[in-house]
């Protein structure tokens, strides 16, 4: 597999990461190079194995819908790039 | 006293010989005068250390002091700690300061009453083997300072190689906690996946990482682990288990053979070509020296062991993409300047905040996680993960614990694999089938190649911290590796 400048700057939008011209076949390179190491692992029959997700095999804890946090509204929103009246403020979305 | 355990320390302070103000004191001072060396250090905060210091010493005037209760440790700055800046080593969160404490904090200060000493450096977001993706710049081995400490908990190694700190947290996603031990003559634990709250650590890879301690040695790590384990509501994949003592039992050597009746299990995969010759002799050294003590050697066989890489670089980039899919700029972290709309902010904001390595796995992850490419890549690295998984079932069949090298090299130069990012994901060769099972690894000094220190790693059945913690402790008993210090830090 090789990817192409137009996959990588697709991947670097889905991503919504801005990579500029110059980066891209750098990036290019790197992953393409990631990817060789990747695929090693399409030599292998992995037929009948069941994906494991995850170390433990625990199903999800659930607890009690009740809250347990005090209202730490001010501390959370103090460490935002932009607030105004207890909101987060990001550019108009609806034009 | 810099150089004393962490039982000697505790001793010191219970005795009044010290104060906690006074032994925070004299590691601060250490930290004023060498991290402009080593960079090992993000942040220090001296009057936030002194506070705990204060607390720490009325507690024990009091009498109501635990076991670390006033021993001052290094924080890697992947633990959120409130009122701490804490920047992952990124420049997204660079100006970063929690409003809250991780529970591996939580429980340091508060219930052990330990002395944080500041944040150490660490790879940006923990991707990285060699510190050289941090913002705030590479970290200095203290063996050989044109060298890399390993990664990603290279500024935790490096604090405590250069005894800036006695101790310090790490965490090991691939081999973070193990590898920065083994570059650079620590010894260093990574528990079973589940043990150690992942709660305000900033997340990776979720299904792979956990903290655990770093430290001179096997014993310190286990007073260390006493105070970080623990279920905890707050993390969804923290278990419930019984509380155990994993100091218990580390006493002295009694007998010429105190590991009889070990089977210890040599996979021929780590012992093949791959690994550097000194390196090899070192952990060859070390099996003879674990014979001495009464254990038995049984070759095992992790057949699958070469795919745990390119496993790896699927599993951990996806959910890092995933992960990392918070920083958008929007209710904490970096936000660019200039943007033309809320899309353009994202990428910008993005782009600008994460660094090359950050970059490039979350492209890996949308990659492989996008839809078309989810079966050949994620179902299939999840597979081999099983497959990985299952070949530690078999071989802990024939044995009771594994060894191997922790690292294939020694720490290796500057700049030497910064461009090559393959090559630098091949350092962890030896630990990232660890994380992909879930079990638990330590790395332990076991001698030097070329002047510079080598790892032996010890891998353990699940649960099986005290085992594991017990066997590096009988062969840190019968040799003094770990006692080794580097030039000019003694």
């Amino acid at each position: 597999m090789s990817l192409t400048l137009e996959q990588v700057q697709r991947i670097a939008h889905l991503a919504r990461v801005e990579i500029s011209e110059s980066e891209a076949s750098t990036t290019r390179d790197h992953l393409n190079g990631i990817f060789e190491l990747i695929e090693q692992m399409q030599a292998v029959n992995t037929s009948g194995v069941e994906p494991m997700a995850h170390a433990q095999d625990l199903s999800q804890r659930l607890r009690d819908d009740a809250v347990t946090d005090a209202d730490r509204r001010a501390a959370f929103l103090a460490v935002a790039p932009e607030t105004e009246a207890g909101l987060y403020l990001v550019p108009k979305v609806i034009e | 006293m810099i150089n004393a355990s962490l039982k000697e320390l505790a001793q010191a302070l219970a005795a009044k010989k010290i104060s906690s103000v006074e032994l925070s004191t004299l590691f601060l001072d250490r930290i004023e005068r060498l991290n402009p060396v080593f960079n090992a250090f993000v942040t220090v905060d001296r009057e936030k250390s002194r506070k705990m210091a204060l607390e720490a010493d009325a507690r024990i005037a009091a009498g109501t002091a635990g076991p670390l209760t006033g021993i001052p440790i290094a924080q890697k700055d992947i633990f959120c700690a409130e009122g701490w800046t804490t920047t992952c080593g990124s420049k997204m969160l660079a100006n970063f300061v929690s409003p809250y404490d991780a529970t591996v904090i939580r429980k340091m200060h508060g219930e052990a009453g330990m002395v944080s000493l500041g944040k150490t450096n660490m790879d940006e977001f923990a991707m990285g083997s060699s510190n050289e993706t941090s913002y705030f710049g590479a970290v200095r081995n203290p063996w050989d300072r044109e060298r890399v400490p390993g990664g990603s908990s290279g500024g935790s190694a490096a604090a405590i190689a250069s005894r800036m700190a006695p101790a310090a947290t790490g965490t090991d996603t691939g081999g973070s906690i193990r590898q920065p031990a083994a570059l650079c003559n620590l010894t260093g634990l990574k528990p079973t996946y589940g043990l150690v709250s992942r709660y305000g650590m900033i997340a990776f890879a979720s299904s792979l990482d956990q903290g655990g301690p770093m430290a001179a040695s096997a014993e310190d790590c286990a007073l260390l682990l006493n105070t970080m384990v623990g279920f905890d509501e707050r993390d969804s994949t923290s278990l419930e288990r019984p509380a155990e003592d994993y100091a218990r039992g580390l006493g002295e050597n009694s007998g010429d053979k105190p590991l009889a009746g070990l089977r210890i299990g040599l996979p021929k995969e780590f012992f093949g070509a791959g690994c550097d010759a000194g390196v090899m002799a070192a952990v060859q050294a070390a099996i003879a020296e674990y014979e001495k003590l009464g254990a038995t050697c049984v070759e095992v066989s992790l057949p699958n062991s070469h795919l745990s890489v390119p496993a790896y670089y699927v599993i951990a980039p996806a959910e890092a993409s995933s992960n990392l899919s918070r920083f958008d700029g929007v209710r904490y972290g970096f936000r660019a300047e200039e943007y033309a709309n809320l899309d353009d902010m994202y990428m910008k904001s993005r782009a600008q905040g994460f660094g090359a390595e950050v970059k490039r796995r979350i492209l890996i992850g949308t990659y492989v996680l996008s839809h078309g490419y989810y079966d050949a890549y994620y179902l299939q690295a999840q597979r081999i993960r099983r497959l990985i998984a299952n070949d530690f079932v078999e071989a802990f069949k024939r044995c009771d614990v594994i060894l191997g090298p922790t690292s294939p090299s020694t720490a290796f130069k500057l700049g030497e694999k910064a461009a090559d990012p393959v090559q630098m994901y091949l350092s962890d060769i030896y630990t990232i089938a660890v994380n992909l099972a879930g079990l638990p690894g330590m790395s332990l000094p076991c001698g030097f190649a070329g002047g510079l220190p080598v790892g032996l790693q010890l891998i353990g059945n699940y649960f099986a911290e005290s085992a594991l913690l017990n066997v590096a402790h009988r062969y840190q008993q019968a040799t003094d590796w770990h006692r080794r210090l580097p030039h000019g830090i003694e």
